[in-house]
């Protein structure tokens, strides 16, 4: 079962390694992990995506609590939040397949951001899965240079 | 104009510390030149692993309202630390562990003795602190000493950097509340749920309560067993809730788990419902919990959510203090004739008791520790190392208003001596008495000097068999009697070791010999040691 937690963390040195080494310690799975500032310059979000049993789910929220530097932790499903996820890929190109790719691009959304007379750096801002899908099923051809993701941020929809 | 050392020591004065136990070394230097001129005494134990456990025993000896605290070096002095550190957060002890730190302009340069002690103790410690600032001294302390003693107990680590101690500041304030916003453990239990806990009592016919060292931790000793008394529930424990309720009382059947006694290990799958209290159901107590929990309900109480539900499925959670839970439970009256369950339960004691055939040669290690345990102080401390010993203790220690300290959690061999240097210190006036194999009493038998300088008058009890007991029970079982690495060949003669220490000794080679000698040993509160010898081959089970 994959969860979400949206954690508020003081934003001091260590808390990372803190959380980090929370879960590994207790064999929790981290499948994603993304760090950053909020409006409240002392308090920095972690969005993890993590997965596991019902009781392992309920652990680690327990867990987390427990932590004198964590502030508040939430947790949700996928269902209930907007996901979204950066990812950048720098291809190869070459007279043939530049056409494709821009259409590829164009198709998904995703923005070229820079470029050399053979290689390209497209920007794709999705759902993971929509970002899973744009690199490993419609690049599939593409000679791929290098790839960074961000791991996924979520935040639970808004309310009426 | 002060430093930052002379604030560390006013911060701890501000706590009430009397005692503190360490080893110095340069990057502490600092804080123990203001120690000098200062009323805390500063307790010299010959390795800093036993700071740690000298800590432990003092903050133990009392009720744990002033964690204990020591003081220690940066590098090795630091790691040494890391097993005492590690043993006092598996039983949940709470202490304040100080460490020096190189200059802060220097970390992470990899200068002499310097480790990253916050980072490699991380999973050990309730909390820790690298203090980077002067300023942040007096908060720190403040928040250090109230993590420590709150909710789920445990240690806590200051690492100081010796320009930090160093650094001037022109007054000092302690602060009078501690703001964190992080952190509110819940005390009080949840109305609902103890109703909830009320009713199931009323409809269960054969409750048990299992009392483990959370009961301690919250001095709710009184209240849980106020509460049982009041509506007649058996209670076992396990080891680390060993005193909860005194041994030879009627409602106590013994301690829980593969170490065991058979008929509360019965009692236990035999309930209709359960109380776990302050207890983690952690394997050596519970071995399957899925199987314990079934076809009954369990209520489990503990300051800490996370222990709820961590290893087995309770039927009703109650997050709490449990002192203040019992308070609670004991304003409800309610119809309950547990009386058959009962005298099942005291039928199953006397049919399940453990029978050995000691070897007339030696010392009965189950007959010594009961007669021991018999013969000491009604208020006595007594503390079990790690080992056969621990187990021969566990299942022969009579205590009554007295205390029983061992490390249950992280079992650290050496425990004993070192902690009932603390214990004493602490509690001057008891009769403090540890008890130790031969394995564990060479792991720290250099704190015997520690005792003698400090006139810290301690008694220790050695079992002596030639060999790491438990493991080669464990090798008997397991191993097809394969002894490997487990022979004591070696051993110093302890009659001499003990007059070379300066303190006094006897010998005891069997049965006959134990009842005088234990009155000797017994008879003035001053330092001894009593070597018992038990047979080799001796098992616990």
């Amino acid at each position: 079962m994959k969860r979400i937690y949206s954690i508020l963390v003081e934003n001091r040195s260590g808390v990372l390694m803190k959380v980090a080494g929370l879960f590994s310690r207790r064999c929790f799975n981290i499948d994603s992990l993304a760090v950053g500032e909020t409006e409240d310059k002392n308090v920095s979000r972690m969005t993890i995506v993590s997965s596991g049993d019902q009781r392992t789910i309920e652990q680690i929220e327990k867990q987390l609590n427990k932590k004198l530097d964590i502030i508040k932790v939430k947790t949700f499903e996928e269902s209930v939040s907007i996901n979204r996820e950066l990812m950048l890929v720098k291809v190869k190109y070459n007279r043939n397949n530049r056409r494709d790719i821009m259409e590829i691009c164009e198709m998904m959304k995703a923005e070229v951001v820079d470029a050399s007379d053979n290689q390209m750096l497209i920007q794709l801002c999705d759902t993971p899965e929509r970002t899973s899908v744009f690199l490993n099923k419609m690049l599939k051809g593409v000679s791929i240079v290098e790839v960074a993701r961000t791991g996924m941020l979520a935040l639970q929809k808004c309310v009426e | 104009m002060m430093n930052g050392a002379d604030i560390m020591v006013k911060c701890l004065q501000a706590e009430g510390v009397k005692h503190i136990f360490g080893y110095p070394g340069v990057a502490i230097a600092p804080f123990y030149d203001k120690v000098y001129e200062s009323d805390i005494e500063a307790v010299l134990v010959r390795t800093e692993q036993s700071a740690a456990h000298a800590a432990s025993g003092y903050t133990r000896g009392y009720n744990t309202e002033l964690p204990g605290v020591c003081a220690v070096t940066s590098g090795p002095g630091a790691t040494n630390l890391i097993t005492g550190i590690a043993t006092a957060y598996a039983d949940s002890i709470p202490l304040i562990c100080i460490t020096g730190q190189v200059n802060s302009e220097l970390l992470g340069s990899d200068v002499f003795q310097e480790a990253d002690i916050t980072g490699a103790c991380e999973s050990f410690v309730k909390y820790s602190y690298l203090v980077r600032s002067v300023e942040d001294i007096p908060r720190i302390f403040k928040e250090a000493f109230h993590v420590a003693i709150t909710g789920r107990k445990g240690p806590v680590l200051i690492d100081v950097p010796i320009d930090i101690q160093q650094a001037s500041v022109k007054s000092f304030k302690y602060p009078e509340t501690v703001e964190m916003r992080t952190y509110k453990p819940t005390v009080k239990g949840n109305g609902a749920q103890l109703k909830k806990v009320i009713k199931e009592l009323e409809k269960a016919k054969r409750p048990i309560i299992c009392a483990g060292g959370g009961v301690l931790l919250s001095k709710g000793k009184y209240e849980l067993l106020s509460f049982a008394e009041k509506n007649n529930i058996p209670v076992v424990t396990t080891m680390m809730g060993i005193s909860v309720v005194p041994t030879d009382h009627p409602l106590c059947f013994g301690m829980v788990g593969n170490n065991g006694k058979v008929y509360a290990n019965k009692a236990m799958n035999e309930a209709d419902l359960i109380m776990m209290v302050g207890a983690r159901v952690a394997d050596r107590a519970i071995s399957q919990p899925d199987l314990i929990t079934r076809n009954k309900v369990m209520v489990h109480i503990d300051v800490d959510p996370a222990e709820i539900g961590k290893n087995a499925g309770p039927t009703i959670p109650l997050v709490g203090d449990v002192r203040h839970i019992f308070d609670e439970l004991l304003t409800y009256d309610f119809e309950s004739d547990y009386s058959a369950w009962i005298k099942e339960l005291n039928d199953n004691k006397v049919a399940l008791a453990r029978k050995r055939n000691p070897n007339p040669e030696f010392v009965d290690p189950a007959g010594f520790i009961s007669m021991l345990s018999h013969k000491m102080a009604k208020d006595a401390i007594y503390i079990a190392d790690v080992g056969q010993n621990q187990i021969w203790s566990c299942d022969n220690v009579c205590i009554r208003e007295g205390k029983f300290m061992t490390t249950g959690g992280m079992g650290t061999m050496g425990y004993s001596i070192p902690a009932a240097i603390g214990a004493k210190c602490r509690r001057p006036e008891r009769q403090v008495v540890a008890v130790c194999g031969d394995g564990a009493f060479q792991m720290s038998m250099c704190e015997l000097a520690t005792a003698r300088q400090h006139n810290i008058p301690i008694k220790v009890v050695v079992l002596t068999n030639g060999f790491l007991g438990m493991v080669r029970e464990y090798q008997h079982f397991n191993y097809n009697d394969r002894y490997s690495v487990v022979r004591l060949d070696g051993n110093p003669d302890l009659e001499k070791l003990a007059s070379a220490y300066d303190i006094p000794f006897v010998r005891v080679r069997n049965d006959a010999e134990a009842s005088d000698a234990i009155d000797e040993f017994l008879r003035e509160d001053s330092s001894y040691i009593m070597e018992a010898v038990i047979d080799p081959m001796d098992i616990v089970r």
